[in-house]
């Protein structure tokens, strides 16, 4: 099949939308302690009742439908689109209720902005957790195989709830064995040395590269978080020297004055550095982080079917030997090889394209946050300039 | 008329002087008598103390009159500098003479020292002249240099270098360089507040005390933070030292002139924070704060209550704005280490790519976000030392200039309590009028009659003390206001220009990186 390439929210890259079936989420709700996604569909293809169409999801359904493809032997040669982060604003709403219980210590403007500002912050997730979901769906949709899934058209159609409930305290459980066996059984597996050039390369690369990947997420989202501070600082500079401009009687007064838009300016454009950071770097290796991680899987899944391979083969040496069971050993080690071959063949493909997707990924966020970064030092700078020239011209 | 009103230039620019000082600052009397011009702004000729002048005889019109023309012919060579416009030369001709001077007669003032001291001792005086029409004409620069470590141990200390450049001429020399240690400016700025603060001149204050930072440097810890804290301390004590001279009249104090020209310093032991000295600065600081509690005082004069209130507000911003500020520095140091931390981790990624446009790309912007981590460190060094600074000084600076307010207070409060004792002797002496002991009696009015009279002359100078008080603290306030313009404008404008460096350079830096980013295939 032909190389893939998503569009997504900057994390995957645009191609020509393929107009057999677009998926994207077209709406979405946050109550309490859940968030309502509305996916829209528009397909061409012949299963659907419809030709556009819209269901709502939470998130729980998506982890379904993700899982229900991990399990699926059949699509065990294919990286599996890792699945969406949970929606998260804990953090957030904290926030909005230390607000709350602190109204009345500040003033009327302080409070108003505080809120304007967290209420900012809350959308900003809330539009990230969106695109998050929304990259997961689009990847499927464009999976030549995936997109053909049965639960995915249940998932995409079925406007009833799906009654998919989230694990609960024994299923959280048995996942955790689950991954303590599977992270056990993975190092052995990745110890059984490789004939294929390929493959073996792409192990040793994938183990690396996911570790790096990890430690420059986390020391991105740090950096990013100081740059954060920074600007709330310069934000609250910015407050104070309004207030010196109301209060100052004197000449300084006119400095304050001319300085308060400068800071405030200021302030808002560091904030925006950071936030187009966090879009363009932090989100971009956050994803693949996970990618690599569903790369790893499949590389994985592979080994594993190797093993099986060889052992069924040394089983079937043995029951020749022995000359008992032989044609049952001969079944077994014929299954065993195509379902080997038939990982590889895919695997290879996957793992290309892989590289090629996130070759683009790199390229187009890189040179978008180089652009955004430049724009707004270019603002800065004439901000500043434009003050300095007021300043000194006045004597 | 014009030949009997003519006292010499250098008289009544002489008495001029002791317009700032007019509670009889002796300044003058061992050094060369230098001529100040007081500010355009300064107090009318009629709050000066009414004291009998041999030379003014006449009201202050004539004088003014007659000296438009002379002045400016005697005074041409030398004051180039100066405007002579009329405005300016009034205040200078007519008022009288201080006390403190002995007044000089005309006749052997005149020529013969216009000739020879005068004409420099005017040029002179100029250059010093603070805040005049034409600019900022003040000489001198101090620079506070070279710390270096005496000693060990606990008994260690850091010792500064001190250069005073100047061409003024109550130093001895173009240049002087001495050696002082922290203590001897706090024993300065100790000797300046007691001799000042209580007449309402506006002290700086010095550096604060660390004992944490210094016992760093004592222990000989050599790491980056006892470094900062050293070079922290130097600048604090270099602009300490320009504020200090930046006021005409502390200029000229000679504790303040051994303190820059004398190579040995007597020992400032009274400024350690566990002397007995110390400990009663505490015990006078918790007495006053007590006192300010009690002291209730009729403001008759709105501009001291509106004063007052703007310095309290002006306070809490400045404190607001400095807490930020140092924010701000901290989360840019924070946010350098985050990047210098990021550089590495994107360089290890880029090792690790296997496709090669993308792998040299990942190291270009492992190498930008280290010269970014460089920058930051810049610009948190700036913000430091530009801004916070300025802001920790000035918040420093209004403690002072409201406790010169709170002095005010206290000699008022003073003027009133010998008021009431007055009134209370009065009484006891009407009562003594009515008492029937003849032979007591005569001693006894006799005594209360002295004291009485005692206290008349107190409370006249209590009064006196309040008004010259009040009057000092205006030209303080003005001079004050007018030093925090220049100051904040100053710094404001580097430290923009600090931002504005910056800004470019990250321009340059991602400049760079772009074509790396498009050259990724």
């Amino acid at each position: 099949f032909l190389s893939y390439l998503l569009f997504g929210h900057g994390i995957n890259v645009d191609l020509q939308t393929d107009a057999t079936l677009q998926v994207d989420i077209s709406d979405a709700l946050s109550e309490r302690d859940k968030v309502k996604f509305t996916v829209h569909t528009k397909s061409t293809l012949p299963n659907f009742k419809q030709n556009e169409f819209s269901v709502v999801r939470q998130h729980e359904e998506f982890i379904w439908l993700h899982d229900s493809f991990v399990e699926n032997e059949e699509y065990a040669g294919y990286i599996i689109p890792p699945a969406p982060p949970r929606p998260d604003f804990d953090a957030s709403r904290e926030k909005l209720q230390k607000l709350g219980e602190g109204e009345g210590s500040m003033t009327k403007e302080e409070f108003t902005k505080m809120k304007q500002e967290l209420e900012a912050e809350y959308l900003a997730i809330f539009k990230k957790t969106v695109a998050m979901h929304e990259v997961f769906l689009c990847r499927v949709a464009a999976h030549p195989v995936l997109r053909k899934d049965l639960n995915f058209h249940v998932f995409l159609e079925y406007n009833q709830d799906l009654s998919v409930r989230g694990k609960n305290k024994r299923e959280k459980m048995e996942d955790f064995f689950k991954n303590v066996v599977k992270s056990a059984d993975g190092v052995l597996v990745a110890g059984v040395k490789d004939v294929d050039d390929f493959f073996e390369h792409e192990k040793t690369f994938l183990l690396e590269y996911h570790n790096r990947v990890k430690d420059a997420s986390a020391k991105s989202d740090r950096m990013i978080r100081s740059h954060k501070s920074a600007a709330d600082d310069i934000n609250r500079i910015a407050s104070t020297l309004y207030t010196l401009g109301t209060q100052d009687s004197t000449d300084v007064c006119k400095y304050w004055t001319k300085l308060f838009p400068l800071f405030s300016k200021l302030s808002k454009i560091e904030a925006r550095v950071a936030a187009d950071e966090d879009l363009k770097l932090a989100d971009l290796l956050k994803y693949y982080l996970r990618e690599s991680q569903a790369a790893k899987d499949l590389l994985y899944r592979r080994g594993r079917a190797l093993v099986d391979y060889e052992n069924a083969n040394k089983a079937l040496d043995k029951a020749r030997a022995k000359n008992k069971d032989v044609l049952q050993a001969e079944t077994s080690q014929q299954v065993c090889c195509q379902k080997f071959e038939k990982i590889s063949e895919s695997a290879k493909q996957e793992l290309i394209d892989f590289k090629t997707r996130r070759v683009a990924a790199f390229r187009k966020n890189l040179v978008e946050l180089a652009e955004l970064e430049l724009k707004h030092a270019k603002g800065n700078l004439q901000l500043l300039q434009s003050c300095l020239g007021v300043l000194k011209g006045d004597t | 008329m014009a030949a009997e009103m003519e006292p010499p230039p250098l008289g009544n620019a002489g008495e001029t002087d002791f317009r700032e000082l007019e509670d009889g600052e002796d300044l003058f009397v061992s050094t060369v008598t230098t001529l100040e011009y007081p500010e355009p702004s300064s107090p009318e000729p009629a709050s000066l103390p009414a004291e009998d002048i041999s030379i003014n005889s006449n009201g202050p019109k004539q004088k003014d009159v007659s000296f438009d023309d002379d002045p400016e012919d005697l005074f041409a060579e030398a004051t180039e500098e100066v405007s002579l416009d009329s405005p300016e030369r009034e205040p200078i001709l007519s008022d009288g003479p201080s006390p403190a001077i002995t007044p000089v007669t005309p006749t052997t003032m005149l020529t013969p020292r216009m000739d020879l001291g005068a004409a420099d001792m005017f040029e002179r005086s100029l250059d010093e002249i603070e805040e005049d029409n034409n600019g900022d004409t003040f000489d001198i620069h101090i620079a506070v240099s070279d710390p270096e470590k005496v000693g060990d141990g606990m008994n260690a200390y850091m010792g500064y270098k001190v250069t005073t450049k100047t061409s003024m001429t109550i130093f001895n020399k173009n240049e002087t360089t001495v050696r002082r240690r922290f203590s001897d400016f706090l024993g300065l700025h100790s000797k300046l507040a007691s001799k000042y603060l209580h007449i309402g001149y506006i002290v700086p204050p010095a550096p604060e005390k660390s004992i944490v930072g210094m016992t760093k440097v004592k222990v000989g810890k050599e790491d980056l933070s006892s470094a900062e804290f050293v070079e922290k301390r130097r600048s604090a004590l270099e602009r300490y030292l320009m504020r200090t001279v930046k006021h005409p009249v502390l200029l000229k104090d000679p504790d303040v002139i051994m303190f820059l020209e004398s190579s040995e310093l007597p020992r400032a032991v009274s400024t350690q924070a566990l002397s007995g000295a110390g400990i009663l600065r505490m015990v006078n600081k918790a007495a006053d704060a007590v006192n300010k509690m009690t002291i209730k005082m009729n403001e008759s004069d709105a501009w001291f209550e509106e004063k007052h209130q703007q310095f309290e507000n002006l306070d809490l911003q400045l404190r607001k704005l400095h807490a930020s500020v140092e924010s701000l520095v901290c989360h840019r140091k924070e946010l350098s280490v985050n990047t210098a931390s990021f550089a590495k981790s994107a360089a290890m990624l880029g090792n690790s790519e296997d496709h090669t446009a993308l792998s040299r790309a990942l190291s270009q912007l492992a190498e930008v976000e280290e010269k970014i981590d460089r920058l930051h460190q810049d610009q948190a060094y700036a913000d430091f030392y530009l801004f916070s600074e300025l802001l920790g000084d000035y918040v420093r600076l209004i403690t002072a200039v409201k406790s010169v307010f709170d002095q005010r207070m206290k000699t008022w409060s003073k003027w009133q309590d010998t008021q009431l004792l007055l009134q209370k002797k009065r009484e006891s002496e009407a009562k003594l009028q009515f008492a029937n002991k003849p032979d007591k009696l005569q001693q006894a009015k006799d005594e209360i009659k002295e004291e009485i009279e005692e206290l008349e002359g107190k409370v006249e100078q209590g009064e006196k003390d309040f008004e010259l008080i009040s009057k000092t603290i205006r030209k303080e306030v003005s001079r004050f206001e007018k030093e925090r313009v220049k100051d904040f404008k100053a710094v404001i404008i580097k430290y923009l220009e600090s931002l504005v460096q910056t800004q470019q350079q990250l321009i340059k830096y991602w400049e760079a990186f772009l074509p790396e980013a498009k050259a990724i295939a």
